[in-house]
């Protein structure tokens, strides 16, 4: 959809001098039109704000830039990121997980049972990892579908059943990286840099799988008009299970590369905050919580927004009692900011 | 379903595949014989039997919850009566979706129009038709040919990349009725075109199916409450009253006032049996 505002002006046929007032480019000169074309794009007040924020970390932290700093932001980045391109999906068509940082907090566990008790090698484990996640999203998908519960209900409860799971089988204890399993890790999540790798690729490929094909197009069919949709012959419970699918997949990766990066599996991680964090970082990125309108850039970036500030928060030593909060106060700022800017750029349009 | 991004949209596509082979001397495209539909308690259709030759014009009138509605979604797959068959150039066929009875030539304009508001015009005409390149959206092919569609009807808008919200009742109306004009369709049904239409949009949506009827291989029913266009642009009129069909005449055979009569009579008659009632 984003490329909808860059060719606005149709190069016009006939019929469209009479009808054109509408249109803010119709009498604005070239200079105004690219002002008005950058300022329609909803990802660029979120933008704004990121590059506030580290404009603002930056002066008050001669740290700020280097390298451990940029790699510590962008390793707390990657997942939320990762989690919110399903995520966006999901709330496009209607529906929402709660649950995918269980799936993240079991997923690890699964290759170290698959790995050291079952004697599974270690590529094959970790695709069974995300194959579990395929099959867990079907289930929350038939839960809510044919079921009939709404997801937040339907996520709730199979997340939590997740995690009891995950500590009745590893006894709440920690456990080790699995020794065949580390070589391969690294590509995954250890190196410094790999967890933002995947994050930017993984967010390029389901932006264009959103705006540029079939599947995103049917998916903001769903979440904006579905009893259209299914008139016009989408399949639309197909779409649901999909991005049900889709999420939960990818809450299984996330889980995988953090337990490279932190080598080690920690019953304690994933869990409701990384869900939530990638949830925010997704409406603040635009993405409208009641359906039919997202962007996976723009969530890449509210995950920036949100990293950015934890990172930077934590680096300017703000100590632990009020970082809540500071933390909660800005994500409200930047949230207002952002649907402000929106308000005012939609009065200007029409 | 997908069309190859080629010049000539225009051309037909060919019955795709089912019953279309084996045409047999049955000058009707359509037959519903039967149909009776039932929702929990409330019977909205009962026995009713419509027919629909090769190119032919049909109009369905009747009140509001007579049945019109229901009927068309039968037909166009989107519902599944609950007794009754419908023959497809002679043979019994089962429509499994919209999808499936779309393959075999049958596209509906609903009465809420199936549009989506966050999209554009251009998705919105290609909505579950989309051209595609590999993966990819074609969507410069797709604006292409909803743009030209669009100036052919001589429908004026602004421009086809405007999400379908902006847009006036009418020009939205005339979007969805353009979706199925120009689907290649050989069967369309049109569940009130001219609602949210003005006169001169209502104009060019009636030429519309007057060109189709001049093409001869379209047939087309369409559920109207204008008796005076309705009997201007069909063939022969069907009155639907109480999910039944209680008149099937010849449009010049008929006229607005018998028609007129025929619906105030019904409903004089069951505002006396209320009273009766009472």
């Amino acid at each position: 959809m984003s490329e909808t505002a860059e060719r606005a002006p149709a190069s016009g046929p006939p019929a469209d001098p009479a009808l054109a007032p509408g249109q803010p480019g119709a009498r604005a000169s070239s200079v105004g039109r690219i002002g008005i074309r950058l300022i329609q794009q909803r990802e660029l007040t979120v933008f704004i704000v990121a590059v506030g924020l580290v404009i603002y970390f930056s002066s008050v932290s001669s740290s700020f830039f280097t390298r451990d700093d940029l790699v510590n932001i962008s390793q707390i980045i990657a997942p939320l990121a990762i989690i919110a391109c399903g995520e966006v999906f999901l709330l496009i068509c209607g529906e929402l997980d709660l649950s995918v940082g269980f799936v993240y907090g079991f997923a690890p566990f699964l290759m170290h049972y698959l790995i050291d008790f079952y004697s599974v090698p270690a590529i094959p484990a970790m695709i069974l990892c995300l194959v579990f996640g395929l099959v867990f999203g079907y289930i929350n998908g038939f839960i809510t579908i044919a079921l009939g519960v709404p997801s937040f209900i339907t996520t709730l409860g199979t997340g939590l059943i997740l995690l009891g799971f995950t500590l009745v089988t590893s006894n709440a204890y920690p456990a080790l990286i699995p020794e065949s399993a580390v070589g391969p890790g690294h590509w995954i999540g250890t190196y410094a840099w790999s967890m933002i790798t995947w994050a930017i690729l993984l967010v390029i490929f389901f932006q264009i799988v959103l705006s540029r094909t079939k599947w995103g197009l049917h998916t903001v069919a769903v979440g904006g008009n579905i009893l259209g949709a299914s008139e016009a012959g989408i399949h639309v419970k197909r779409i649901k299970y999909g991005n049900f699918m889709i999420t939960s997949t990818l809450g299984a990766f996330v889980g995988l590369q953090v337990a490279f990066q932190t080598n080690s599996i920690d019953p304690s991680s994933g869990g409701y905050q990384p869900m939530f964090y990638a949830i925010a970082a997704a409406v603040i990125g635009g993405t409208v919580l009641s359906g039919g309108s997202g962007t996976i850039v723009g969530a890449f970036l509210g995950a920036c927004v949100l990293g950015i500030m934890q990172g930077g928060f934590t680096l300017i030593g703000i100590s632990a009692n009020p970082l809540g909060i500071i933390f909660g106060g800005a994500i409200l700022i930047a949230m207002i900011v952002n649907v402000q800017f929106t308000r005012l750029r939609n009065a200007g349009r029409t | 379903m997908t069309t190859p991004a080629s010049g000539q949209p225009a051309e037909p596509a060919g019955a795709p595949s089912g019953a279309g082979g084996t045409a047999t001397a049955d000058p009707d495209v359509l037959r519903a014989e039967h149909i009776s539909k039932r929702f929990g308690a409330v019977t909205a259709l009962r026995d009713v039997n419509l027919h629909l030759a090769r190119g032919e014009v049909l109009g369905l009138i009747g009140d509001n919850g007579a049945g019109k509605s229901t009927l068309l979604k039968i037909l166009c797959g989107f519902q599944r009566p609950t007794t009754g068959r419908i023959l497809l150039h002679g043979q019994e066929v089962t429509f499994k979706s919209v999808d499936h009875a779309r393959s075999l030539g049958i596209d509906a304009v609903y009465q809420d129009l199936a549009l989506i508001n966050e999209l554009t015009v251009f998705h919105n005409m290609y909505l579950n038709r989309e051209h595609v390149r590999g993966p990819l959206l074609s969507n410069r092919s797709m604006r292409r040919e909803a743009r030209k569609h669009l100036d052919e009807m001589g429908i004026q808008f602004p421009s086809v990349d405007v999400a379908v919200a902006k847009l006036s009742g009418g020009q939205r109306q005339a979007i969805a009725v353009a979706r199925s004009v120009y689907s290649d369709a050989k069967i369309l049904l049109l569940d009130e075109p001219l609602a949210a239409m003005g006169v001169k949009e209502g104009a060019i949506i009636l030429d519309l199916v007057q060109d189709l009827k001049r093409r001869g291989d379209v047939s087309v029913i369409i559920i109207a409450h204008n008796y005076g266009q309705v009997l201007e642009v069909c063939d022969r009129v069907n009155l639907v009253q109480h999910g039944e069909i209680t008149l099937d005449k010849m449009s010049r055979d008929t006229s607005v006032q018998e028609l007129t009569e025929l619906v105030v009579a019904e409903y004089r008659k069951a505002m006396e049996a209320r009273q009766h009632n009472a």
